[in-house]
């Protein structure tokens, strides 16, 4: 990958698909500080890895936790912060990191 | 002698006498002859600092050359560290290595201090001599404690007849060493500032530690908490439950005492409109404000304590290329100021920068949240949660409505949790 250059032009106003990548990995990092840098979990850690786990299975986790219909000490609270939307992109996220 | 910047071989000389490399010359030579690599210069190894400066190297894909320079040779944290004060963990439970970031990750870790910044010369000087250039700075300097807001205060640390503990490090062992020392029936306080202040629920969280270890220890000891506070700032409901249920007698809870002299020889603690108050172990936290780095480079504008930044890519109002974070900000609407949320502001910071370098637009709907357990004893924790989101309207981060909350009670189970939270942020951060 080319190095970013300093003298790359202002910023454009239509983000191209890298740079919705680059967002993407930024909403799933705020998952990192717990569930492990790209969703790579400590082995000793109660929480599971979240890393390669099918995305339809985190979406509907995810969804259960918002709807307070799975049980959790803070992930229903977390949960309840992020739109439809953004769960889905944070599980197609997840499925696609390495284990 | 001349006021001119030294020329590009005096500032090799300078960085090689420092272990730098020569790539990372430059500074404004470098920006009229625009480098292969943009240079990015990661100032403070906190929880801010350490997690920019790994997720610089993530979200570039190893491709910028990321410096961090951090004066200690190991991080130690702050949050879990009134468990060494309440004596349920030891300053190695508490303490990381930097090697992984370099190891693992390609950042350059320079053990020194930035003493300057020259924004407009883009530019930083170290206190090994070392001047470098940067194409972006990320400053996560931390918070400095207002010693003199306090009389008496600076000269009473300096001796170290009163502690603060609040940069973890050797005064939180010494702390724990002085409540050791304590005799039985003796009285530990904890005066805490008005909020603002780094980290809120710690005060109380500390005071639960030692009471915690008094009871086992010493039962007839007692624990004062002076707030400058109306009320507890933090987890206020679950705190008092705890402080009633599990340390009645022993932790008593004053309101608006707003310390503003101590006699540390008498063990004195005179306030703005309450009695003095005498004890034996005095830890006196006075106001806080952003790192002094920060204040020094002229970015602490919000009533000269805080940084202001655009939330978007969290860089400082007044200077450009400068992307400020942690609890040195002014903060947004119900954001803490906490190890957690300088990590969250870190991510986004990192993934602005990359942005910017690559010249795409900033995310435009960054999101933050926080998570942060209080150990009321050894074993039992309780926590606080938030999401917040960047509003386009207000330019700020607001906590989403109906999202976040607090533990129902304090439980063995969410000190599990606890634990395991710190151990994952340190390795998100540094492993």
């Amino acid at each position: 990958m080319a190095a970013p250059s300093i003298a790359a032009p202002p910023a454009a106003a239509a983000a191209t698909p890298q740079a919705e990548d680059l967002y993407r990995q930024s909403l799933a990092a705020a998952c990192a500080s717990c569930h492990g840098t790209q969703g790579r979990a400590r082995g000793d850690v109660a929480w599971g890895a979240l890393a390669g786990m099918p995305a339809a299975v985190l979406a509907e986790r995810l969804r259960a936790f918002k709807a307070g219909t799975r049980p959790s000490t803070v992930m229903q609270q977390l949960a309840r912060g992020y739109s439809d939307a953004q769960i889905d992109a944070l599980a197609a996220y997840f499925a696609a990191q390495a284990k | 002698m001349s006021m001119a910047a030294p020329s590009r071989e005096r500032r090799r000389l300078l960085a090689a006498a420092a272990g730098l490399s020569a790539g990372w010359l430059g500074g404004c030579a470098g920006r009229a002859a625009p480098p292969s690599t943009a240079r990015v210069l990661v100032v403070g190894g906190g929880y801010g600092g350490a997690t920019a400066a790994k997720y610089l190297r993530l979200f570039s894909r190893q491709s910028l050359d990321v410096m961090l320079i951090e004066p200690r040779q190991s991080f130690v944290s702050c949050p879990a560290s009134n468990l060494v004060i309440g004596g349920s963990r030891t300053m190695a439970d508490i303490t990381r290595p930097y090697d992984d970031l370099g190891r693992r990750h390609g950042v350059r870790v320079v053990r020194d201090t930035v003493t300057r910044i020259d924004t407009a010369g883009h530019e930083a000087v170290l206190a090994g001599g070392a001047t470098i250039g940067y194409d972006k700075l990320v400053l996560s300097p931390g918070i400095e404690l207002m010693w003199d807001e306090v009389e008496g205060l600076r000269e009473a640390h300096a001796a170290g007849r009163i502690l603060q503990a609040w940069h973890a490090g050797a005064e939180t062992l010494a702390l724990r060493r002085q409540l050791e020392a304590m005799p039985d029936g003796g009285v530990f306080a904890i005066a805490i500032p008005e909020a603002p202040y780094r980290c809120p629920p710690a005060p109380y969280e500390r005071a639960c530690q030692a009471a915690s270890y008094f009871k086992r220890a010493k039962p007839r000891a007692k624990v004062l908490i002076l707030d400058a506070n109306q009320e507890v700032t933090s987890k206020g409901a679950l705190f008092r439950k705890v402080w009633a249920d599990d340390y009645a007698g022993m932790i008593e809870y004053r309101p608006q005492y707003q310390c503003v002299a101590v006699d540390a020889r008498a063990g004195v603690l005179h306030f703005e409109v309450q009695d003095d108050v005498r004890a034996d172990v005095l830890n006196v936290l006075p106001p806080m404000r952003a790192g002094a780095l920060a204040v020094r480079t002229g970015l602490a504008t919000a009533n000269d304590r805080w940084c202001l930044v655009d939330w978007l890519d969290l860089q400082s109002t007044v200077a450009r290329d400068v992307h400020v974070l942690g609890d040195s900000l002014q903060v947004a609407p119900a954001m803490p100021k906490s190890g957690h949320m300088a990590n969250n502001q870190a991510k986004v910071a990192a993934a602005a920068i990359v942005a910017q370098l690559r010249g795409w637009p900033v995310d435009p709907a960054p999101m933050l949240a926080n998570t942060c357990y209080s150990f009321v004893d050894a074993t039992r924790a309780m926590h606080v949660a938030s999401v917040h989101r960047y509003d386009p309207a207000q330019r700020t981060y607001l906590p989403v409505q109906g999202a976040g909350g607090l533990s129902a009670a304090p439980n063995e189970h969410e000190g599990v949790y606890g634990w395991n939270w710190a151990r994952s942020i340190w390795d998100d951060m540094l492993a």
